[in-house]
This record gives structure tokens, sequence and C-alpha cells, in this order.
């Protein structure tokens, strides 16, 4: 299980909640640097139009993807149960080779920390990397 | 060989020429200290590091991230030839210091949040691609000499 003590909820949970009326433009932005900075995950959307950044299709998937974790905060003392639907559609459906969430995870720390420069600090990153590692593994749990 | 663009060449320059070392080097290695605490495995002599607040005063990992930030200074010098120019830290690295290459992308990860972080949103996403590809090289350079 989740191996996120007390002090690293209540960190992810303070945090987060500074994050939550930029929901859309971090996730538009992380998402837009994962495909820039890593190229082979523009395979998962190879259906999008314009994989550009600030196109529609980004912006409205970056928010998607954030409210997810949003979702995963809200879920934080079991995250495995919170998130099952989720994981069963990136099992079964999406099939995201795992070692992406880790991709996108980076990327969006990079953008916290423009965003946030002075509340990012390293403690704060330690609880938030913990969480996106727990979150990521989450949801990887119904892949075999 | 590694390709470098014209515009690639002048974004790496225009970032380090702009960088404060004692600042920015001293946070990266603290960061990477914090969030990825075994690297803490190769500093036993720098004295109290059992707590991010000790990690944050501690002079040595200070002094130690500004020279570490310096050591990025050969590949900017020699760009056309990265690889040659860390043949001797590679070695070092691996056969004096025994540090698992791995932690050079971590501490890679950690300069990139801390340069994010200084530059804003002047850091955009054509910016990390270019930095990364930079720091991609380099890490790459000192794990040549593994064996």
């Amino acid at each position: 299980m989740t191996c996120l003590s007390a002090k690293d909820k209540d960190t992810v949970k303070v945090f987060w909640a500074k994050v939550a009326d930029k929901v859309e433009e971090v996730g538009s932005d992380a998402l837009s640097r994962m495909l820039a900075v890593y190229p082979q995950t523009k395979t998962y959307f190879s259906h999008w139009k314009d994989l550009s950044p600030g196109s529609a299709p980004v912006n409205k998937h970056g928010k998607t993807v954030m409210l997810g974790v949003g979702q995963a905060v809200a879920c934080i003392d079991d995250l495995n149960a919170g998130l099952l639907t989720l994981s069963e559609l990136h099992a079964f459906t999406l099939r995201v080779d795992p070692a992406n969430f880790k991709i996108l995870s980076h990327c969006l720390l990079v953008v916290l920390s423009i965003k946030f420069p002075n509340d990012f600090t390293p403690e704060v990153h330690v609880s938030l990397d913990k969480f996106l590692a727990a979150l990521s593994r989450a949801l990887s749990e119904k892949y075999r | 060989m590694v390709k470098w663009t014209d515009e690639e060449r002048k974004v790496i320059s225009s970032i380090f020429s702009n960088l404060d070392y004692d600042d920015i080097g001293p946070k990266a290695l603290r960061r990477c200290l914090v969030v990825y605490p075994w690297t803490q495995r190769h500093f036993s002599s720098f004295g109290d590091l059992t707590t991010a607040a000790a990690i944050m005063k501690n002079e040595k990992v200070a002094a130690h991230g500004t020279k570490v930030l310096h050591g990025l200074d050969r590949a900017l010098k020699n760009m056309n030839n990265i690889k040659a120019t860390y043949t001797e830290l590679s070695i070092l690295h691996s056969e004096k210091l025994h540090v698992d290459p791995d932690n050079f992308r971590l501490l890679a990860d950690c300069l990139t949040i801390t340069i994010a972080a200084k530059m804003g949103e002047s850091f955009t996403a054509a910016t990390q691609v270019i930095f990364q590809k930079f720091l991609c090289v380099v890490v790459s350079a000192l794990g040549k000499q593994y064996h």
C-alpha cells in the first residue's frame, strides 16, 4: 500500500488547495511540456488534430488529467480504492505504459515550480513526488 | 556526436550566462538531497544532513552545489564533443566516487526544477526541450566510462 506519512498527506492537501483554481492552465502546460520534451508520448494522441501547446485538445485533456489528480488528493487515504475506475480505464482501455506516468509527473512538477516558486519548497516537492508515485502505482494496479 | 542547432546553442548559452551559480548550484543539490534522500550516501563527511532544515543550512552542501554546477561549464565550452570532455570525470565518478549514474539524472531533474523556478514563465516548453536535451547529453557522457 501507499507509504505516505501523515505529514506527506497534509502537505499535499495544503499545496493542492493553492493549485485548485489554476487547474486548467497547470494541466495544459504540463501536458504541452510532456508532448514537447518527450515526443514518444505523442503516440497516445494520434487521434488529435492539434498537439501544439495551448491547443483545444491539449487544454481539455490537461484539465481532465488535473481533475483526476484532484480526485486522488481527495482519496489520498486509500488511493487504490479511490482510483479503481481510473485504474481499470488505464489498464484495459487506454493501456498507457506506466513509464509515462513518471514523465508526466516530472512535467507537472516543473510547472508547479514555475507557478509556485516560493511554495514549491524541497519539502513540498518530496511529498508531492511521493504522492504522484503512489498515484501512478494505484493507476497501474489493474494492469496485470 | 550530438548535433546542436544555432538556436539550441543560443538558448543554453543564455541560460548559463544569466545564472547565479552560488544560488542555483546549492538550491539544486539541496533539493536533490531532500527529495531523493538516498543520494546522501555520498556525503557522509558533510556533517548534519538528518533533516531538510539541516541540509538547507549545511555550508558544505552549498559549496559542493556550486562546484557541481560549474562542472557543467565544461560542456558549455565543448558542445561539439561533450562525451570526450567528460571522460575523466566519468572515470572519477565510477572508480573513485562510486556514484550510481542514475543519480546524475536525479540531480539533472532537480536542476531543471530549480532553474524553472528561477526563470518562471520564460522557461517555456521550447526552452525546457533544449535544456533537458543538454542535461541528457551531459548525464549520458558522465555515465559513459562505467563498466
